[in-house]
């Protein structure tokens, strides 16, 4: 098996550190990348004496586009699985009336991950190899009145992780984009989420972990959400315009 | 939002919140009465605050290790098991470890938890250099041995009424490798496992699975089961390859909550019966790993379901050496009269131990659980009866029943001065939980 370190952008995230234990925990080490990655120290450290793996801390700020080829440059060596979890969920209501909240939220969600995600693509096409995984959102598969502004975003970056797979497929890099669903997380500490819809950022991991490793495309966390989306997908605009969902 | 215990008795109504960092606690903590809360192990209620439940999970960064020493520093909210996935395949292993491993570390501190080597270690306490404890005023105070040492003190088995545990240092074991070599014996009633007990002092680990339902001249047969971290160039040629045995997956799992029916006396009785026979045909030594060991309920996911919705009432005493024999018989006579199979009753010789108000003093102590009906929750509380009577203590991490003036009988003057501390200190003005409203503490 392939032991280069994995880089993961969006480090704070508890579905970030999740993955970074999931994979530290076979061995493999790990790229921190987030604002303020100083005071991720405490994560670095834990990681360390938990997996005895080497962790590194890197500033990147994916809203701040100018800045990611030279944060790449710096990288210590070029990762082997480059995970994006990257997110902001907003706040619907208030972002409705507020443009510059919702821009934040639309860049933050594809426009930044978009951007990174291009430039270590080229570098993996050029070494012939390596993953890349996109935490996108089941939010993305369709617009709803309670949250389509960050919808709108993940379905960009959906789509974006499936043309960069087509594009890639033979260049030995693979693609993967994961939909979550709920997960319970400080982004969504204060919605009232069904249990049974609910994944752990622990199982979000796994899944990102085992999709590496068995080449999957895309992966709904909760198998049950494949269905709920289609459901979902599937009814007629008339009707669904008119729903509370 | 409604939590419980680990018995899933009583079920209560809480506000919970999720602090992530220390700001936030105290934050919590001024808010206002508040207990803090880890894994939920506990059984009774503990870690259940009405008003403001902290749960300390989130709290789960391991934060230095010395591996001259085995000291482990980190966060309240790791687990055990966590401290063991980490650390065991370097060669070590918790002192001391109760029958679950995933209990957290601030859960450990505020039980002063036991395991089966009480009677030569003593308690978790004993290998706790520094806490860093949330106080009233909800500050951090950094308490050891020669530091603000009555916080350390009154918080090591103060059941999180001295404050948030925010940070444990304590000591691991050096252990060769995992597996642990066990000695089964049959004891044919109490008194023969109680002499078992006595003769094997000198073992690391002992501990004896007792059949409650059995009467007349074999009340109290028990397997009594030794242990001792086994060596590397003892171990028999099938255990060398994996000196440090790491645990799978969990994969069995009680599914949902069993019909209350399913435990009547005659399922327990046939469980108990099997596995005294059992553990007859199994008199001898041989090699188990430290999971199956330490943690056999670990393996079953949820297991407290199988008591049914109503939950489960945990109840285990402490009685002084020279009472123990007859104050055990006495319980058992009463317990086998009330027909209330106990599923998992387990007795264990505990070592001297001089601590504010933790748990252990030197003599017996016996755990027992019962689905909780109104005769089950009748029966706790005569066996608290007899606790007192004897002289004993009973355990807090696995009480939802008894009522204050049993526990001020089994324990009067500690329990004064635990009150008395938390009324100077300030702590009970800001740290309640339902149990500590029960019993008035």
């Amino acid at each position: 098996m392939n032991e280069g370190p994995v880089l993961i952008l969006g480090a704070r995230s508890d579905i970030g550190l999740a993955v970074a234990h999931a994979y530290a925990s076979l061995g493999r080490p790990i790229q921190l990348a987030a604002r303020n990655v100083q005071n991720l120290d405490t994560a670095k450290t834990d990681l360390e004496i938990r997996h005895n793996v080497q962790v590194t801390l890197h500033e990147f700020d994916a809203v701040d586009l100018n800045s990611h080829d030279s944060f790449v440059d710096a990288l210590p060596v070029l990762p082997d699985i480059a995970v994006c979890a990257v997110g902001l969920l907003g706040q619907q209501e208030g972002d409705e009336q507020d443009p510059k909240a919702a821009i934040l939220v639309m860049r933050t969600n594809y426009e930044g991950p978009a951007n990174i995600l291009a430039i270590l693509a080229n570098r993996f096409e050029q070494r012939g190899s390596g993953a890349l995984v996109g935490i996108s959102s089941v939010a993305g598969d369709r617009g709803r009145a309670t949250n389509y502004i960050y919808g709108s975003a993940k379905a960009g970056f959906t789509a974006y992780l499936s043309g960069l797979r087509n594009r890639l497929t033979k260049k030995g890099v693979h693609v993967v984009t994961v939909l979550p669903g709920f997960v319970d997380t400080k982004m969504t500490q204060d919605l009232d989420l069904p249990e049974k819809l609910t994944a752990q950022p622990s199982e979000v991991a796994d899944a990102v972990e085992r999709a590496t490793r068995k080449h999957k495309n895309v992966v709904y966390v909760k198998p049950i959400w494949a269905i709920v989306m289609t459901v979902i997908r599937s009814i007629p605009e008339a009707v669904f315009k008119r729903m509370r969902i | 939002m409604k939590l419980s215990g680990w018995g899933k008795h009583p079920v209560v109504e809480c506000q919970v919140r999720r602090p992530r960092d220390t700001d936030a606690v105290t934050e919590a903590v001024l808010a206002t009465d508040a207990i803090a809360r880890g894994n939920g192990r506990a059984y009774g209620d503990s870690a259940l605050s009405r008003t403001n439940t902290i749960d300390m999970r989130g709290f789960n960064h391991m934060l230095a290790f010395d591996p001259d020493n085995g000291q482990v520093v980190a966060e309240a909210g790791v687990l055990l098991s966590d401290v063991i996935a980490a650390f065991l395949p370097q060669g070590w292993f918790p002192a001391v470890t109760p029958g679950t491993r995933f209990v957290t570390l601030g859960g450990m501190v505020a039980a002063d938890v036991h395991g089966k080597n009480h009677h030569i270690d003593g308690s978790f306490g004993n290998f706790i250099d520094w806490l860093e404890v949330i106080g009233p005023d909800g500050a951090v105070t950094r308490c050891s041995r020669t530091e603000n040492t009555e916080l350390f003190e009154w918080t090591i088995g103060g059941m999180g009424l001295t404050g948030v545990i925010l940070r444990v240092a304590f000591r691991l074991r050096p252990v060769e490798t995992g597996w642990i070599r066990q000695t089964t014996h049959v004891a044919p009633n109490l008194d023969a496992a109680i002499d078992l007990f006595e003769a094997s002092l000198d073992a690391t680990y002992s501990v004896a699975w007792i059949d409650c339902l059995s009467t007349g001249a074999e009340m109290g047969r028990s397997i009594v089961m030794l242990g001792e971290h086994a060596t590397r160039s003892e171990l028999p040629k099938k255990c060398r390859t994996t000196p440090f045995p790491t645990v799978a997956r969990q994969n069995l799992k009680v599914p949902f909550s069993l019909p209350g029916f399913s435990l009547n006396r005659y399922s327990v009785r046939a469980f108990n019966a099997l596995y005294y026979w059992n553990g007859t045909r199994d008199d001898e030594t041989r090699y188990v790993n430290w999971n199956s060991y330490f943690y056999p309920l670990d393996s079953i996911q949820d297991w407290n379901r199988i008591y049914g919705r109503k939950g489960l009432a945990q109840f285990q005493c402490v009685l002084p050496l020279d009472q123990a024999r007859k104050g055990l018989n006495e319980m058992l006579t009463e317990i086998s009269e009330a027909g209330q199979g106990s599923f998992l009753a387990v007795l264990k010789r505990f070592g001297p131990q001089d601590s504010r108000f933790s748990f252990p003093m030197e003599g017996y102590t016996l755990a027992l659980d019962f689905p909780v009906s109104k005769s089950s929750v009748a029966l706790v509380r005569t066996l608290g009866q007899i606790t007192a009577d004897y002289d004993g203590r009973v355990y807090l991490a696995k009480d939802s029943c008894l009522d204050a003036q049993v526990l001020r009988a089994t324990d009067e003057a500690r329990v004064a001065d635990f009150s008395d501390m938390r009324q100077q200190t300030g702590a009970a003005k800001h740290f309640s939980s339902v149990q500590s409203e029960r019993l008035n503490l």
